[in-house]
């Protein structure tokens, strides 16, 4: 697809996007990466730092609001860099809004997802919300790998609508190793304080 | 002989020379049997390798012509400065200074070599760009280490636009007897020959010589006995040149003098800095050398002086 192409290469141009595999290597095991998020590129990045092959079967998670609110964004997100849209806000709580992030798991595609839900203007994550707990318990056999995005919150910081060019590496951690009986608090806690680890 | 023909024998002389080390590489890595020699060999053939490929894109470039040039050396700008605004701490209010000096002065200083604009490309960063960075940075009101955020974004620029462009700008010279037959992007070469060549010299030199080290805390690779051996060399070379740029042999000797002493106190310099930022490499886009900056590092410093030096002496 030609505007994956120049997405990719515009993110290479600008910020790198260099991956360093600290903790795990770029097989094709299913996984869920999660990372911090600071900027509108990180989804951008976190995919355009995976090998094609990787990159091919992954699909990143982005907010219907954001990326799924003009039909230019629509078309960008959709064709460009393959995401799958969720709710959040709210409205309609009879649906579970993590519903299609299951279908992607259950076509054994990969996730990219952001688990502080919204972007901060730091270089630290904020504590995770819950939908990576949930998505541990129902895919126990998928990998959740923990991804640190150096540098965005600087690039692009909020109120900012063009990446200045700074480096930034994409460091990929070990994945989460499973505890038995862990509640979900210490769960996201310890999902955090690994990629606060990489920082 | 005319430029064609001399392209032709530099480039032949450049390729013999790499095959060269390529060739010492292989010997080398079978040879060696000690763990620390084999990691100095790798890094050897590494940065052989990365020279093969920097040597394809420059001369592809020069083949093309003055404006791929210039395209080229605003790219090498553009990563450089990428690299020293990595590692300098930017604060989120610093986004419009920050996005001048990218999307605006590195274009700008190059476009203005493209028309020969000589004396707005010589005042326009150090006065334009110096006076409007810290303006616009104003402008976003965050006050706490203005003075530090602000010098280091206009060094970053100096260095990396403004002093780096002066080595393309060898093209815009009128040098009476020499550019009209189109020579000027030989003397490009010249300089970047020299300065190249003195730092492997002084790297070979110094790895099979040096003792005595200059400044260990700031550069513990720069030593004596390298600087002397490598130093002598490179003029040596610069002197053997002379019949590329419009020097007499003595003169290109001495020319290339000035090169090296620059060269060697770029490196010094522009060490410091990087190390006063807490990094030992400027970045890992070059495999085997480090980052841009850590190629360019010496052009910066000799490039001002040496287009001014010609420039002075060798136009009416």
């Amino acid at each position: 697809m030609w505007l994956s192409e120049l997405l990719i290469r515009t993110v290479h141009l600008l910020v790198g996007a260099y991956p360093r595999w600290e903790g795990s290597a770029p097989n094709a095991t299913q996984r869920i990466y999660f990372a911090n998020h600071s900027s509108h590129m990180d989804t951008l990045v976190l995919w355009s730092a995976l090998p094609p092959k990787l990159r091919a079967q992954t699909r990143p998670v982005a907010a219907k609001d954001y990326w799924g609110g003009s039909a230019f964004r629509r078309y960008v997100s959709g064709k460009g860099f393959n995401v799958a849209l969720i709710e959040r806000a709210r409205e309609d709580r009879s649906t579970d809004p993590l519903h299609p992030l299951y279908e992607v798991l259950n076509n054994g595609q990969s996730l990219i997802i952001f688990p502080e839900g919204t972007r901060k203007p730091q270089a630290l994550p904020d504590p995770f919300k819950s939908g990576l707990y949930h998505l541990s318990q129902r895919f126990p056999n998928v990998d959740l790998v923990p991804v640190y995005l150096e540098n965005l919150h600087r690039s692009m910081p909020k109120g900012t609508f063009f990446p200045l060019p700074l480096i930034c590496t994409v460091r990929f951690g070990a994945p989460l190793a499973i505890v038995e009986n862990e509640t979900k608090e210490k769960f996201l806690e310890r999902a955090r304080s690994e990629v606060v680890a990489l920082a | 002989m005319n430029v064609q023909q001399k392209f032709y024998w530099l480039i032949g002389g450049v390729v013999a020379l790499l095959a060269l080390a390529s060739i010492i590489g292989v010997i080398l890595k079978m040879r060696v049997t000690t763990d620390g020699g084999r990691a100095v060999v790798d890094n050897l053939n590494q940065r052989t390798r990365a020279w093969w490929s920097m040597i394809a894109i420059f001369v592809a470039a020069f083949f093309i012509g003055k404006n791929a040039t210039l395209v080229l050396f605003g790219i090498i700008s553009f990563l450089a400065l990428r690299e020293f605004i990595t590692l300098t701490p930017t604060k989120s209010g610093d986004y419009y200074p920050l996005a001048l000096s990218f999307f605006l002065l590195v274009p700008l200083q190059y476009y203005l070599i493209g028309i020969k604009w000589y004396s707005l490309f010589s005042i326009f960063i150090p006065v334009y760009g110096f006076l409007l960075l810290p303006a616009f940075a104003a402008l976003a009101g965050d006050v706490q280490d203005f003075l530090a955020r602000i010098a280091k974004i206009q060094w970053g620029v100096m260095i990396a636009v403004y002093c780096v462009s002066h080595a393309p700008a060898l093209l815009l010279l009128d040098i009476p007897g020499y550019s009209e037959s189109g020579q000027n992007v030989l003397l490009l070469f010249y300089l970047l020959l020299i300065v190249q060549m003195s730092d492997v010299m002084q790297y070979v030199f110094g790895k099979l010589f040096g003792k005595t080290k200059i400044a260990p805390v700031v550069s513990p690779s720069k030593t004596v006995e390298g600087l002397i051996g490598g130093g002598a060399s490179a003029v040596a070379i610069g002197a053997a040149m002379w019949w590329i740029t419009p020097f007499t042999p003595l003169q290109s000797a001495g020319m290339a003098l000035i090169i090296v002493l620059m060269g060697f106190l770029g490196g010094l310099a522009l060490s410091a800095v990087k190390r006063s930022l807490g990094a030992k490499d400027w970045g890992t886009m070059i495999e085997g050398h480090g980052g841009v900056m850590d190629r360019m590092d010496s052009v910066s410093f000799a490039a001002p002086i040496f287009f001014h030096v010609t420039r002075y002496y060798f136009t009416p």
